[in-house]
């Protein structure tokens, strides 16, 4: 981010480098932190597909807007998270989230520059194929078919909750995930 | 930190990505080839959280107390009503609970009947969801030196929960009868059949597997069985309850989606090995 604007400056304090790197961690520990949250016995009906909704939102949102916060290894832990939590076959978390992330990356030069709904309904999109492989992989590693039930209601729910958490994060983007402010 | 140059850099940036997709099939396969590694990842991590999921679990439940109260106070009136009216009627049950419960006695002393032994049992409490989309599971915290182990049966106050599946240091997954892994034999109290119960991860499991000539009747409870060894006789289980496609389901008794506390006993039974959420298990395993 420094090279934007080339010249001679101090070399920074170590306050200045852990601001800057904590502000980095931030897209990352966020995503870590709710998805434990949404482990809580909150007593919320429909709680499993709540968290691999979050995760998809958060693994998109920052994948295209601050791929520098989310790169691949970070992917690669939060979809590991998301098996050992998720009960699910492990790999399953993993594969769906590096693949979204590999779209989010292709397509967020032209998505940067549209408006919210056009993102949104990229994201649409995503969320279907991300449920639609993580039913296909779970249902080939358990030998079994399971019910498409929970993996369509996981992509709706991921689809209906993107704006109420891309609102927060697009503010957390600007302010406290921006290593500039440091 | 190694030097590296900026093309190097690019192209191992680029790499990263492929490789860490070919890392997630090995991943697959390494979970398929030993599903003991996956559990004790599972595990660990579990123990690991439960602590702390134990010390908030406690405000969430306060929580849910306070809403519940505020709904209650809304519906007193009523409810005072309804009380009543039960009351009147379990009084007049209770009566004849007590004539039979003396018949009972007297039976069994004429006939020598060898009492079964009061099963041990612990309880602990539900900290985590421990369920997945594919999978219906709960998580709970247990002390350091627990003497929990792997096929203990769970109950909460009203009836069957599940059986232990997952056993770590300091907590305990257990498998909820509504998971699609779950079997359980069953006894439809009327009748005294057989059958058996399947989950299918939605509310209610269904029944499967019932002598010809039988036809689960609407509302006839259903009781776990002794077959295989794996679970005592007469535990409470649920209702039966037809769908709208007329297969016979059973509604649980045990309030399966606010679970808080659950006693896990112990009737010494092993005659058969849990199921294992997304894993199949060929060979008997010691802990």
């Amino acid at each position: 981010m420094d090279d934007r604007f080339p010249g001679i400056r101090p070399r920074p304090s170590l306050w200045r480098r852990l601001d800057r790197s904590a502000r980095l961690s931030f897209p990352a520990t966020l995503t870590a932190l709710l998805l434990l949250a949404c482990a809580l016995p909150l007593g919320i009906a429909g709680q499993a597909e709540l968290q691999a909704a979050v995760a998809v939102i958060c693994v998109f949102f920052w994948s295209t807007f601050r791929p520098a916060s989310m790169p691949p290894p970070v992917v690669f832990l939060v979809g590991l998270l998301c098996d050992l939590l998720g009960y699910a076959p492990p790999g399953v978390g993993v594969l769906t989230l590096l693949l979204m992330h590999g779209m989010a990356l292709r397509w967020r030069r032209f998505l940067v520059r549209q408006g919210f709904l056009v993102v949104w309904l990229a994201f649409s999109a995503l969320a279907c194929g991300a449920a639609a492989l993580g039913w296909a992989l779970t249902s080939l590693l358990t030998f079994r078919l399971l019910p498409p039930g929970p993996g369509m209601f996981q992509a709706a729910l991921a689809i209906g909750m993107y704006p109420a958490l891309a609102v927060p994060l697009a503010g957390a983007h600007q302010t406290l995930a921006e290593p500039e402010h440091a | 930190m190694i030097r590296l140059s900026i093309p190097v850099r690019q192209a191992l940036a680029k790499l990263t990505l492929p490789v860490l997709i070919a890392a997630a099939f090995g991943l697959m396969l390494l979970g398929k080839a030993d599903a003991l590694l996956a559990e004790r990842a599972r595990m660990a991590l579990a123990d690991a959280l439960a602590p702390i999921y134990g010390a908030l679990s406690a405000p969430i439940a306060h929580v849910h107390a306070v809403v519940e109260e505020g709904q209650q106070v809304l519906t007193l009136y009523e409810d005072n009503k309804r009380l009543r009216e039960e009351n009147e009627r379990l009084r007049r049950w209770q009566s004849v609970a007590l004539g039979l419960d003396a018949e009972n006695a007297q039976l069994k002393a004429n006939l020598r009947w060898i009492p079964e032994p009061t099963p041990n049992y612990v309880t602990a409490r539900v900290v985590a969801d421990a369920g997945g989309v594919y999978a219906r599971a709960v998580l709970l915290s247990l002390g350091p030196n627990h003497s929990v182990v792997k096929g203990q049966i769970a109950l909460d106050d009203r009836g069957l929960v599940g059986r232990v599946t997952e056993l770590g240091s300091r907590s305990a997954r257990v498998l909820l009868l509504t998971d699609i892994n779950s079997r359980i034999p069953v006894t439809l109290e009327n009748s005294r059949a057989r059958s058996i119960l399947v989950g299918t991860n939605g509310a209610r499991p269904r029944l499967l597997h019932w002598p010809e000539g039988v036809q689960p009747a609407e509302g006839e409870r259903v009781m776990t069985s002794a077959e295989a060894g794996a679970f005592p006789a007469g535990l409470p289980v649920g209702v039966v309850h037809y769908s709208a496609n007329n297969v016979p389901e059973v509604e649980p008794f045990a309030r399966l989606d606010r679970l808080e506390v659950v006693r896990l006993f112990d009737y010494g039974l092993r005659g058969l090995i849990s199921p294992e959420a997304g894993a199949r298990v060929a060979e008997p395993r010691k802990r």
